[in-house]
């Protein structure tokens, strides 16, 4: 008779997080930074997948690691964000709630699940100047076994985070415009990128939550836009 | 939240229906003997015009032979391009007006991708049906849907029953009690073609009508300056009509014509 075999917690913790590693350190990377309109959030992606979306009024999602896994996320969100709306407020609908759940359904996962998710999720929020206290914006990074951050100025997610972020901790700075911060977060994606190519308007992916619009503040720039951003 | 919901589709109405029944009306509790203590909106209409569609509505609720609200808001926009205007209960149908756009919003964000003009009366007739058991106790919901269609670049327009059936109109409709007088008003002067200004100055004109002869109609009031809501919704995206402009359609129309039959 064969005897099951024994795994300690920590071994199974670990292994899990090793894999989850390993399927996100093999993709590309998205930043969140602040700029003087909002929130810009740039990614190297190809594709015609997007990997940012709008969640909510003031709200941002961008994901990293398995497509159909963060994916599922934003839609989560979606629904998340969508039911508290209609039974509260629009104004009701706050990041950090929204992180915090998001931070417990992966965590749950990570757990129960044999297999964790292998993704990295950023929470974005533009600060809603109508409110004395709640003008500042906020970045949440959310990890494959639910560990939650915050960030200030920018949050990077991704397979290259310290490359990239050596490149925004030398050059971000507080008040970047449009053009300026979206020119930062190519040249700090460049950085960390495998290709090593020239990042250009066809591998980005540019969304902003725009701080002046009203409403639904989340824009995703065309590739017309974004070239001209980069050129200015 | 939680990483596999129950619900896995695209739609905010069947998200609540299978995971937060509780957030919907309760329609099978609503009897006969809540008809007529609870406010209905009066008379809406929605016409095509040159480049969109013109939606309108008084600003009167009664709940029996009361006044329940003289200024209730009965035309929302759903979306950017987009309107609904209630007729029938105000509660009900105030509440489909914010789930379709919810409903709306919810789809484009789920999907990436906003419904067709088609697609969104098609939502709206579903959830008509979903009310038929509170219709049938005399708690109807009869909306006009409108909106700009972006891709054959005209406005569109879509009366309902209370099954649910969607009949679209190629010039005009009204309903609610001074729907008739509405209607029989833009009949006489609307033609294919019509520019925003005229379109606006009629759905004064007819709504004007309307509270003349219809008691649960209310008009335009200088005394109190209320004023009817009316939505343009065109290739810009919906647009509220300023109320100087209303106000001005409004002596415009008083204007010419006589005092209405009074023998003073």
């Amino acid at each position: 008779m064969s005897m099951p075999f024994y795994a300690s917690p920590e071994q199974i913790m670990a292994d899990k997080a090793e894999f989850a590693r390993k399927g996100i350190s093999r993709g590309k990377s998205i930043i969140a930074l602040e700029f003087d309109g909002g929130v810009l959030l740039v990614a190297e992606n190809a594709t015609s997948l997007s990997k940012v979306g709008e969640i909510y009024d003031r709200i941002a999602f961008a994901g990293v690691g398995k497509f159909s896994e963060f994916d599922q996320l934003r839609k989560i969100g979606v629904r998340f964000a969508d039911t508290k709306g209609y039974s509260y407020s629009r104004e009701d609908v706050a990041g950090q709630a929204l992180a915090n759940a998001y931070s417990q359904a992966i965590g749950e996962v990570f757990t129960r699940e044999m297999k964790p998710l292998e993704i990295e999720i950023i929470v974005a929020e533009v600060g809603d100047d109508r409110w004395e206290d709640h003008r500042r914006n906020s970045l949440y990074r959310v990890t494959f076994d639910g560990f939650i951050s915050d960030h200030a100025d920018y949050c990077v997610i991704g397979g290259n985070v310290d490359e990239v972020e050596t490149v925004l901790a030398s050059e971000y700075r507080e008040g970047l415009g449009a053009g300026e911060a979206v020119k930062l977060g190519r040249k700090a994606l460049d950085t960390g990128s495998e290709s090593s190519a020239n990042l250009n308007e066809s591998t980005l992916e540019v969304c902003v939550l725009d701080r002046a619009k009203p409403g639904r503040k989340f824009t995703r720039m065309s590739v017309e836009e974004v070239k001209r951003m980069l050129e200015a | 939240m939680s990483w596999r919901g129950s619900y896995q589709g695209s739609s905010f109405f069947e998200l609540l229906q299978v995971e937060q029944p509780q957030l919907l009306p309760n329609v099978l509790a609503w009897d006969q003997a809540a008809k007529d203590s609870i406010p209905h909106g009066t008379t809406v209409l929605a016409m095509l015009y040159e480049g969109g569609v013109l939606v309108a509505g008084d600003r009167l609720a009664t709940a029996g032979h009361s006044v329940a609200s003289r200024d209730v808001v009965k035309v929302f926009a759903t979306d950017s391009h987009s309107c609904m205007a209630i007729s029938g209960a105000a509660g009900p149908s105030i509440e489909m007006a914010r789930i379709l756009s919810v409903e709306l919003e919810h789809y484009e964000k789920i999907e990436g991708q906003a419904l067709e003009l088609d697609g969104k009366a098609n939502k709206l007739s579903q959830m008509i049906r979903q009310n038929l058991p509170a219709a049938m106790q005399g708690l109807a919901v009869v909306p006009l849907f409108a909106g700009y269609d972006l891709r054959r670049r005209s406005g569109r327009l879509w009366k309902f029953d209370i099954t649910g059936g969607r009949y679209e109109e190629a010039e005009f409709d009204a309903t609610g009690s001074g729907g008739l007088y509405a209607r029989e008003t833009i009949k006489q002067a609307w033609r294919p073609g019509l520019d925003q200004a005229s379109a606006l100055s009629l759905a004064v004109a007819a709504l004007t009508a309307a509270a003349d002869e219809d008691r649960a109609t209310g008009g335009v009031d200088l005394e109190r300056r209320i004023f009817p809501v009316v939505k343009a919704c065109s290739g810009d995206g919906v647009q509220d009509c300023e109320e100087a402009d209303i106000e001005s359609a409004y002596r415009d129309a008083v204007s010419r014509r006589g005092n209405g039959g009074s023998s003073q």
